[in-house]
């Protein structure tokens, strides 16, 4: 009897929660709809949830086709965020790995000095930033946000949590055997760290994608922006015309988006790894 | 690496090996280890902090070249502290701050606890709820414009439907633009928030609740002397977090209003936006920055003392 109640009451609760999970994402089914609609139908109201007549065809090829070179921007996107997040990798899991697993005399002073960099906001040191960019000769290139978004304390630290969890004894063993610390890490670090490695490559890119700033203060030309530096060129190119711009928006959101449900375990155990340790 | 393995001494160690002690070799290989992250820190972080302290005390327009850098003094700061618009900076990101730390907060705790024990398909619900925070906050912004148009949109139609005649004009009016930018990165990150919480509950064992309800404690007293408490570390943690989240906000604000109308939602890091790459003051907006700098600095060593001492 008390179970049937619990359970009622959870039925309850989930309803309304459901309920409350549908109006907290109707701004992204108002958008996809959007993208299906006429210009003149966007705005109308009571709001046609599904279009009468449906102009989707046009509305993406003006996005992908027109003017504006949304597929440029994809490409640009991609390609940043697929560099970036392995060199992150590749930055944190050594450092990482000599925070660990290295012993030697300097290594807590490196630890304390990440950690109080940590506090450095990004924004307060982006004037000297931009003009060390300007100074290789790097503005207006990839490369500049490439290097500005690689260097990553945050996952040296989420990935140090986790090697700290791996035995030394397994190392200690390895080096019995004769294993150099390259070897190690390569050959024993890299595989036992696969599932946070892979969290962290997640979640990196995901990032690396949506970023603004760097693009928004290092990029000039727009064949080489990126898809959100790109969604300013279609809020000023195409002002009142919501149809097309929402389809830029689906157009920047939904992909992400299938990556995100595919792996979302990962991802939102990413997230709250970065959580709990606080 | 061998000499690491088994040092025999005085067999296989040759003269040049000496200064290679095991215990050298160990710390080179760590430091190389830790090279790229060092150099990408000294460049970025100690070069840049060094860098931007002495362009705050200098006026330089960036064309005239490094030696166009003039030295002056604390001009800057002189003239940050007489600067209208940077008060109204700081007092939009400390309203900003206000809007977007405690009632998400206060939100999401209760979602992440409903969530967590009292709804069927709790994958789901994690999902929802950040799917948001994933999405680029810029294409949010853009869905959003939208919806907050003043007279076509969604939002002031379903008002006017409603029978208020003069809804607000959200982005576009300065009293509302600022509130409207809090509205949308509320939701975009009310996710997050949630998932860190349900990452809290997770550690309260279920034993302290079955004890609780032996006692005969009902749900809500369950809720305030067991969830509350239990979750305090969680709670600052996100507070920490999003208090200075909050003031180093910027995306939306440049994508959205430009600080507008009017300054009425223009905040800090957009005032260093403003100044350093629009009108190429270096030295001023360096002032700016270590403002900026300054003020997240008092935040963290505050937050950090309130917890510490609790």
């Amino acid at each position: 009897m008390q179970l049937i109640r619990k359970n009622m009451s959870k039925l309850i609760i989930t309803v309304f929660m459901g309920a409350l999970s549908v109006v907290f994402l109707i701004p992204l089914v108002w958008m996809v709809s959007a993208a299906f609609k006429y210009e003149k139908d966007v705005m109308r109201f009571p709001i046609q949830w599904i279009p009468e007549k449906i102009n989707v065809a046009y509305n993406f090829k003006t996005v992908w086709m027109g003017k504006v070179p949304f597929y440029e921007f994809y490409f640009n996107s991609f390609k940043i965020a697929i560099i970036t997040t392995i060199i992150t990798l590749i930055i944190s899991s050594m450092s990482a790995y000599a925070l660990t697993k290295i012993n030697f005399k300097g290594r807590n002073i490196v630890f304390l000095a990440l950690l109080s960099f940590m506090i450095i906001p990004d924004q307060a040191t982006l004037i000297p930033r931009f003009l060390l960019i300007r100074w290789f000769g790097l503005y207006n290139t990839h490369a500049a946000i490439i290097l500005m978004s690689m260097f990553s304390i945050y996952f040296t630290f989420l990935l140090r949590q986790f090697m700290i969890g791996v035995s030394d004894e397994f190392i200690e063993a390895a080096r019995i055997d004769g294993a150099g610390h390259l070897k190690i890490f390569n050959s024993i670090m890299i595989p036992l760290c696969k599932p946070v490695l892979a969290t962290v490559a997640i979640i990196k890119f995901i990032w690396t994608w949506n970023d603004y700033q760097n693009p928004l203060i290092f990029l000039l030309d727009k064949d080489l922006y990126t898809i959100p530096l790109g969604m300013t060129l279609f809020r000023d190119d195409f002002t009142n015309n919501y149809a097309i711009m929402m389809t830029a928006a689906v157009s920047a959101i939904i992909p992400l988006l299938i990556v995100f449900i595919a792996l979302q375990k990962q991802v939102i155990n990413g997230i709250a790894l970065g959580g709990v340790k606080g | 690496m061998e000499a690491v393995k088994q040092p025999v001494p005085g067999t296989q160690r040759e003269p040049r090996k000496r200064f290679m002690t095991p215990h050298r070799k160990e710390a080179m290989i760590g430091w190389l280890f830790l090279a790229p992250e060092i150099i990408g820190m000294l460049f970025l972080n100690v070069f840049a902090l060094g860098f931007s302290l002495y362009l705050s005390l200098s006026k330089w327009d960036l064309l005239s070249g490094v030696k166009g850098i003039e030295f002056i003094g604390f001009g800057n700061y002189a003239k940050l502290f007489n600067d209208p618009t940077i008060w109204q900076a700081v007092k939009n990101n400390v309203l900003y701050m206000i809007m977007t730390v405690p009632i998400p907060i206060a939100i999401a705790f209760v979602l992440a606890v409903l969530i967590h024990n009292s709804v069927f398909f709790k994958d789901y619900f994690k999902v929802a709820f950040f799917i948001p925070y994933i999405s680029s906050i810029i294409a949010v912004a853009a869905v959003w414009s939208a919806l907050f148009h003043p007279s076509l949109g969604p939002i002031n139609q379903f008002l006017m439907d409603l029978g208020i005649s003069a809804p607000p004009k959200w982005l576009v009016d300065p009293k509302t633009s600022l509130l409207s930018i809090a509205i949308i990165s509320s939701w975009a990150s009310l996710g997050y928030t949630i998932i860190i919480y349900m990452a809290g509950l997770t550690n309260i064992s279920n034993e302290i609740y079955e004890a609780a309800e032996i006692d005969g404690a009902g749900p809500l007293k369950k809720f305030f002397s067991i969830t509350v408490p239990m979750l305090r570390s969680t709670t600052f943690f996100l507070l920490i977090t999003m208090l200075i989240g909050s003031f180093k906000v910027f995306d939306i604000i440049a994508y959205l209003t430009e600080g507008g109308p009017n300054n009425s939602s223009t905040v800090l890091v957009y005032r260093i936006y403003e100044e350093g790459f629009k009108y190429y003051n270096m030295g001023y907006a360096s002032a700016i920055s270590w403002l900026l700098f300054a003020i997240i600095g008092i935040l963290t060593a505050v937050t950090w003392k309130m917890r510490n001492e609790d």
